[in-house]
């Protein structure tokens, strides 16, 4: 069995009015396939109300399917017995920032996650230093979060769902708030905790440079799973993407337009470098 | 008709410890119909510059002209200055509150006191013109998803007309065909009404592309201020604040370091396109 496994997923949120009567029903989920290894790096794509969000809050049972099976780590996340060992095993960091830091000095916020599962003190002290450690904000221990910029208040928030241990981290458009650098910071510390600590991280994005160095992409559209490969093949697909509202980095679309000049360029180019090696072998 | 900042100063929290100079005697003149954008690192103090354009923050020192008037003028109406600038906030979902998505987006024009009938045609077209679906229109924006709240909070914004719209980071969080759609249409309309538009963005790529001014805001000063080609030329330096160039800016430079004969001025796909099929032309 795969680390996550999704059959048949359904989520319909139903919309009712003042007196409970139903209004309207919503599918954000219909019937979607889709498994990931434990130690992956994955993207999902999709456009706005694609059924993202609605999935990622499926992963720690923060909604449950109305049809269809989600299992993570061998644990039903319709097993209600199972939601607090599911909330351990996959954490969640959302969009803002500012919503996500509760406490006053930043070490106490990240020791809150352990504190809270039951963790003996001497150990949730230990958990703090390597979380912060691990994405690089250890020197900021006793500061206060007001002071931070979006992305060292992000990478606390990641530190904050680290230290519960968990095995898989899902990041719900993580940097949609940040600057170029701390967009950078963050996903820096999320790759450096796939590789190192063999965390499987689930990233949510809007950005389609932030998905060139994930091992696996889902693209979603209406509640389904419409491609999926990993990013070279992905970003091949450039009129594909379109249709499903997406786009390619920048660098894969200005080589797009180059071979629709007639310049003899490979598909999916995704970096600088791939770009510069092609020009240079027309050159040459 | 245009917009002055003359040495604007903001302090929050004055005299207590979370004393913080936000915004450190900017001056800027923004002309009618000019399209800027404006960037710089988170704390920067983007947001606070621009919540002083409509009067929501007072400035600590300094003073501000629109259309000529001191705002802060005991006389002035600030309630017609929030009507001709129009703001659409960092965070959306603080900007939306009604029972429906489309009662939300007919709040602004019919407080301007537009007769009923015109208010629900803006609010219309405005939801249309942002690209959300006709079923969503009844229902509660907190049932929205992230992407699509945003695009209700800019519908309720450019219902109104605003002769100087606003924008702070409208596109976080909108899927790439939203953005690009909603950055065309604000452009469009830029074009057709020649109203001002003002666009802070963490996006280097969005500004290249459709704004014809920057200005780089580094620890509540402005730092540069000028066409983009000419700002992205500091990229060294915007990096140093936290900044960066356009990814296509950063190949044109791989390009000439390559010993390519190439000039390192395009920041947007189209001018890097030129650029290359030229240089391979003249080869
Ligand atoms: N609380 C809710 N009540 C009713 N419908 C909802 C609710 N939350 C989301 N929806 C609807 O479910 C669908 C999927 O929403 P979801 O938030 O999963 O999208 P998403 O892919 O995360 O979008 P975005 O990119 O905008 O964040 C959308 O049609 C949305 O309007
Ligand atoms: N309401 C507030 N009270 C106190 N300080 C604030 C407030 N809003 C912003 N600041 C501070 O002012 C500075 C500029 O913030 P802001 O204008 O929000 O920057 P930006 O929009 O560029 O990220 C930051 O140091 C920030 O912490
Ligand atoms: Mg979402
Ligand atoms: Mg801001």
């Amino acid at each position: 069995m795969s680390f996550i496994e999704a059959k048949d997923l359904v989520h319909e949120y139903i919309m009712r009015d003042e007196e409970g009567n139903v209004e309207g029903v919503q599918v954000a989920l219909d019937h979607l396939d889709l498994n990931v290894e434990q130690g992956q790096f994955i993207a999902v794509l999709g456009h706005n109300g694609s059924g993202k969000s609605t999935f990622a809050k499926h992963l720690n049972a923060l909604l449950v399917p109305s049809e269809g099976t989600l299992y993570v780590g061998g644990m039903d996340v319709s097993d209600e017995s199972l939601t607090y060992d599911i909330r351990q095993t996959a954490g969640m960091v959302f969009q803002n920032p500012d919503n996500q830091i509760i406490a006053s000095v930043i070490q106490e916020d990240v020791g809150f996650g352990p504190e809270n599962i039951g963790v003996p003190t001497e150990d949730i002290w230990a958990r703090v230093e390597k979380s912060l450690k691990a994405v690089g904000m250890w020197a900021y221990r006793e500061h206060s979060p007001n002071k931070l910029s979006g992305g060292q208040k992000q990478r606390v928030a990641i530190a904050g769902v680290m230290a519960m241990e968990p095995k898989c981290i899902i990041l719900d458009e993580p940097t949609a708030m940040l600057d170029p650098d701390g967009r950078k910071d963050v996903l820096a510390a999320v790759h450096e905790l796939n590789k190192t600590k063999g965390v499987t991280i689930i990233l949510i994005t809007h950005y389609m440079e932030e998905v060139v160095d994930a091992d696996y992409v889902y693209v979603m559209d209406k509640g389904k799973v419409v491609m999926e490969g990993n990013p070279t093949g992905i970003f091949s697909q450039v009129e594909t993407l379109k249709e499903h509202h997406l786009d390619v980095p920048q660098i894969t679309m200005l080589a797009h337009e180059l071979k629709q000049e007639g310049l003899p360029l490979k598909d999916g180019i995704l970096t600088r470098e791939e770009l510069i090696q092609e020009i240079d072998r027309i050159c040459h | 008709m245009s917009l002055i900042l003359d040495n604007i100063s903001h302090i929050y929290s004055q005299g207590d410890a979370y004393e913080k100079k936000a915004l450190d005697g900017v001056s800027l003149k923004i002309e009618d119909g000019e399209f800027i954008g404006i960037i710089g690192h988170t704390g920067s103090g983007k947001s606070t510059l621009i919540q002083h354009l409509n009067g929501l923050l007072k400035a600590t020192e300094g003073n501000i002209y629109f259309n000529g008037q001191d705002i802060y003028d005991k006389d002035y109406d600030l309630r017609d200055l929030r009507m001709q600038v129009g703001m659409v906030f960092q965070y959306p979902e603080h900007q939306l509150f009604d029972e429906t998505v489309f009662k939300d987006v007919c709040f602004g024009p019919r407080n301007q006191g537009l007769p009923e009938k015109d208010v629900t045609l803006r609010a219309y077209e405005a939801l249309k013109n942002v690209g959300l679906d006709e079923k969503y229109y009844d229902v509660s924006p907190f049932e929205l998803s992230g992407g699509q709240k945003r695009r209700a909070a800019i519908a309720g914004v450019i219902a109104m007309k605003p002769q100087v719209l606003v924008l702070d980071e409208p596109t976080a969080g909108l899927d790439p065909q939203g953005r690009d759609e909603i950055l065309d249409m604000i452009a469009e309309n830029h074009q057709r009404y020649g109203n001002t538009v003002i666009l802070v963005s963490h996006s280097m790529e969005d500004v290249a592309k459709y704004v014809d001014r920057i200005i780089v805001m580094d620890d509540g000063r402005v730092r540069f201020d000028g066409e983009p080609k000419e700002v992205f030329r500091h990229y060294k330096e915007l990096e140093e604040i936290g900044l960066a160039a356009p990814q296509v800016t950063y190949l044109m430079h791989d390009l000439k370091d390559a010993g390519y004969a190439v000039s390192c001025d395009a920041t947007t796909v189209e001018e890097a396109k030129d650029e290359i099929m030229k240089m391979l032309g003249s080869r």
